[in-house]
């Protein structure tokens, strides 16, 4: 079991031993969520690196990693437990053929521990190899109000309670990271029990040092170029500006076509890998495209 | 916050200060509880201080919940840490002049209904509809796109339009149904078995079972974002309008999951939480103040633009359907209405638009705006008078004019 970091520069160091290059303020959370044992609520527009810092963190600290994806209808038997029916019914077959008749014995048996089947919200609860896992409970805004009522029990009190079975505590509380794209605002009651972060596209040289971790396969200058572009592009009155996720993945594209350095046609061809809106690929279609190119360029000599 | 002052616990003072920080940004309207100060002091004491930036981060994660609050915590921060006392002497300074020299005290909320209830006439002229009437032709006939910011008064209910209200949102049923969700409930007669429910009821009778149980997928009603053009051609309605949409966010029968509503002229302002307020008096005068186009020119392009770009994810999530109240006089450039209203039409589950001008018999799809929008609603419908809320709901029901006037263009 590895041990938590001991201050915010150690868990920012830690996060970048994984790759995840994180700015001093989402550093500075998530090491007061480590230490004060309180869930982390990140919120954020899509592909700005929430859900991988729970990677980063599960991977660098040697803990098991439980995901569970948030959607609408969630509910109790698919995110906390369930019991098996089908066990359950060969029992009470069993039961009868052996003549067992005492209803508060097999009432008992039937809703013992054999029988309950853990969802990820209960096996984050139990005791992991390597220490509590990190529990990831993604696009929370998702699911609907009902669900967010279960998870109030269990972000502040580390339980959950089953009416067969009574109330299961974890000995030691798991890593909790909460995600959130803001389709629809979260309770003010869950919110309170976790720390908030809102994160933000990364600044120019923040948003380089990720592409060289993730992307080392680019040259300096195509990396600057991309990093510039899309920097630009953000400025730009768009539907759906482009998340770190896009420039990794352009990056990668660009990579693949053997690119040493931008150039409109270049752009133009590949701009599926960060534009996901039909508006916003004929808005930078043609001649803002290359205005945007040259913009990009000359921020560039401009900072060296 | 010196460099040299490391890894001391805030006792003392640094408490007492985050504390008093707290009731700054309480006081800013930052929703701050208890514990979640209890939580900063902890979080201080745990990363220490050598930086002001820490510091910074460490409070805004603990006693910020919104990414709404992060300027006010920002502003808020940068004033308070600076000089503790200059805020509490400013905000003291500032509470003291209101007191002073108020303007002349508004009518407190409901004073109207209260007036009614007492058997007083109310304070006002039966309203004189001739007059109102030319008002109107000469609001319906001239449109202005020059921005003007404009702060809307309204009048107070009186007790029989609040029960006119009540009534006709009862009556009211959108041509839409209700949306199935992907959570199941017990129902005798449902499409599933629910080996859960039948296994619990099996084990009662020792084992036996008597009876399978069902469930079927539960149906939820769908949610609501109406979106009201206030500007000057249409504001002979928004008294109408805006009691309209209070009474859909405080439907008395729940038909609506959560409402949303928005008001445009020359921007787009998000009304909702004005709309909350329980009392309609109340909730009239905060759009009125909160929404600052009153009357102004129409870029209903524009808008929808905004509400496309900034809006739709947020409210449009879960299927929503979108009533647009406009009359479609659009100043801007119409193909980039199509274009809007096209991508407004693909989000939402059903586009209603709303037309007090359809209430003028021979009433043809000619304005350009008018033209660009038609094609992308999924039903156009009339408000027929001025006056009766009742008349909005009828209007609802009625089969749409949508197609007839596609037919005419």
């Amino acid at each position: 079991m590895t041990v938590l970091p001991a201050s915010i520069d150690d868990t920012i160091s830690l996060l970048a031993s994984q790759d995840y290059i994180c700015g001093r303020d989402l550093g500075t959370v998530a090491f007061l969520s480590l230490k004060l044992g309180k869930p982390l609520f990140l919120e954020g527009e899509a592909g700005v690196g929430k859900t991988e810092i729970a990677r980063a963190l599960s991977a660098a600290l040697g803990r098991r990693l439980i995901r569970l994806q948030c959607y609408e209808g969630l509910d109790a038997s698919s995110a906390i437990y369930e019991w098996n029916f089908a066990a359950q019914m060969v029992a009470i077959r069993t039961a009868e053929a052996t003549g067992q008749t005492d209803r508060a014995e097999l009432q008992a048996e039937l809703f013992s521990d054999d029988f309950l089947i853990r969802r990820p919200l209960l096996q984050a609860l139990e005791p992991q190899p390597g220490g509590p896992p990190v529990l990831l409970i993604d696009e929370l805004d998702r699911t609907d109000e009902p669900f967010e009522a279960f998870l109030l029990e269990l972000l502040s009190d580390f339980q959950v309670t089953i009416p067969e079975l009574g109330t299961i505590r974890a000995d030691a509380p798991p890593i909790v990271i909460l995600t959130s794209n803001r389709t629809r605002e979260v309770h003010d009651a869950l919110k309170r029990r976790c720390l908030y972060h809102w994160v933000d596209y990364p600044g120019f040289q923040r948003e380089l040092s990720i592409l060289r971790a993730r992307v080392p396969e680019a040259t300096d200058k195509l990396s600057s170029e991309i990093v510039a572009f899309v920097q630009s592009l953000r400025g730009e009155d768009l539907f759906k500006s482009p998340g770190v996720a896009e420039s990794i993945d352009w990056a990668r594209a660009l990579v693949a076509l053997d690119a040493v350095a931008l150039s409109p046609e270049l752009v133009t061809d590949t701009v599926g890998a960060l534009l996901k809106y039909q508006d916003d690929i004929a808005r930078i279609a043609g001649a803002e495209t290359t205005r945007l190119l040259d913009q990009a360029k000359a921020q560039l000599m401009a900072t060296g | 916050m010196a460099g040299g002052q490391t890894r001391s616990a805030p006792q003392g003072r640094l408490a007492e200060n985050i504390v008093h920080f707290a009731r700054a940004l309480r006081k800013a309207g930052v929703k701050l509880g208890t514990a979640q100060v209890e939580t900063a002091i902890r979080a201080v004491e745990v990363a220490g201080f050598t930086r002001r930036a820490d510091f910074y981060y460490i409070l805004r994660a603990t006693m910020i919940t919104r990414a709404d609050d992060l300027t006010i915590f920002h502003q808020v921060f940068a004033m308070f840490w600076r000089d503790p006392e200059f805020i509490e002497s400013l905000l003291h300074l500032l509470s003291h002049k209101t007191r002073d020299d108020k303007p002349p005290a508004p009518k407190p909320a409901a004073h109207r209904r209260a007036a009614d209830a007492m058997g007083e006439m109310p304070d006002r002229e039966p309203p004189d509809l001739p007059e109102r009437e030319e008002v109107e032709q000469e609001a319906l006939l001239s449109w202005s796109d020059n921005a003007v910011l404009r702060r809307m008064d309204f009048e107070q209910m009186s007790a029989a339009e609040l029960t006119e209200a009540e009534a006709a949102i009862r009556r009211l049923t959108l041509p839409v149904s209700p949306k199935l969700t992907r959570r199941m409930h017990p129902e005798p007669h449902g499409a599933k078995p629910d080996p859960r429910a039948t296994l619990r009821a099996s084990l009662r009778r020792g084992g036996e079972i008597g009876r399978i149980a069902r469930k079927s997928r539960l149906r939820r009603p769908p949610d609501l974002v109406a979106i009201c053009d206030i500007s000057g051609s249409m504001s002979v309605y928004s008294r109408l309008l805006m009691r309209f949409l209070h009474a859909l966010a405080h439907n008395p029968q729940r038909q609506w999951g959560r409402v949303s509503a928005f008001t445009f002229g020359t921007q787009l302002t998000n009304v909702t939480r004005a709309l909350r307020q329980r009392d309609p008096d109340e909730a009239l005068a905060a759009i009125g103040s909160e929404a600052d186009d009153w009357q102004g020119g129409t870029r209903i392009g524009d808008a929808i633009e905004r509400f496309n770009k900034d809006w739709s994810r947020r409210v449009l999530g879960s299927d929503a359907v979108v009533l647009l109240i406009t009359d479609g006089l659009e100043r801007g450039d119409a193909a980039h209405l199509a274009s809007q209203m096209q991508r407004l039409s693909l989000s939402a589950r059903r586009l209603i638009w709303l037309n007090p001008l359809l209430r003028y018999d021979g009433f043809a799809p000619r304005a350009g705006g008018v033209r660009a929008i038609l094609p992308h609603v999924h039903s156009l419908h009339a408000c027929h008078s001025l006056d009766s809320l009742g008349a909005l709901s009828d209007a609802l029901a009625e089969p749409g004019l949508r197609d007839t006037l596609l037919r005419q263009l």
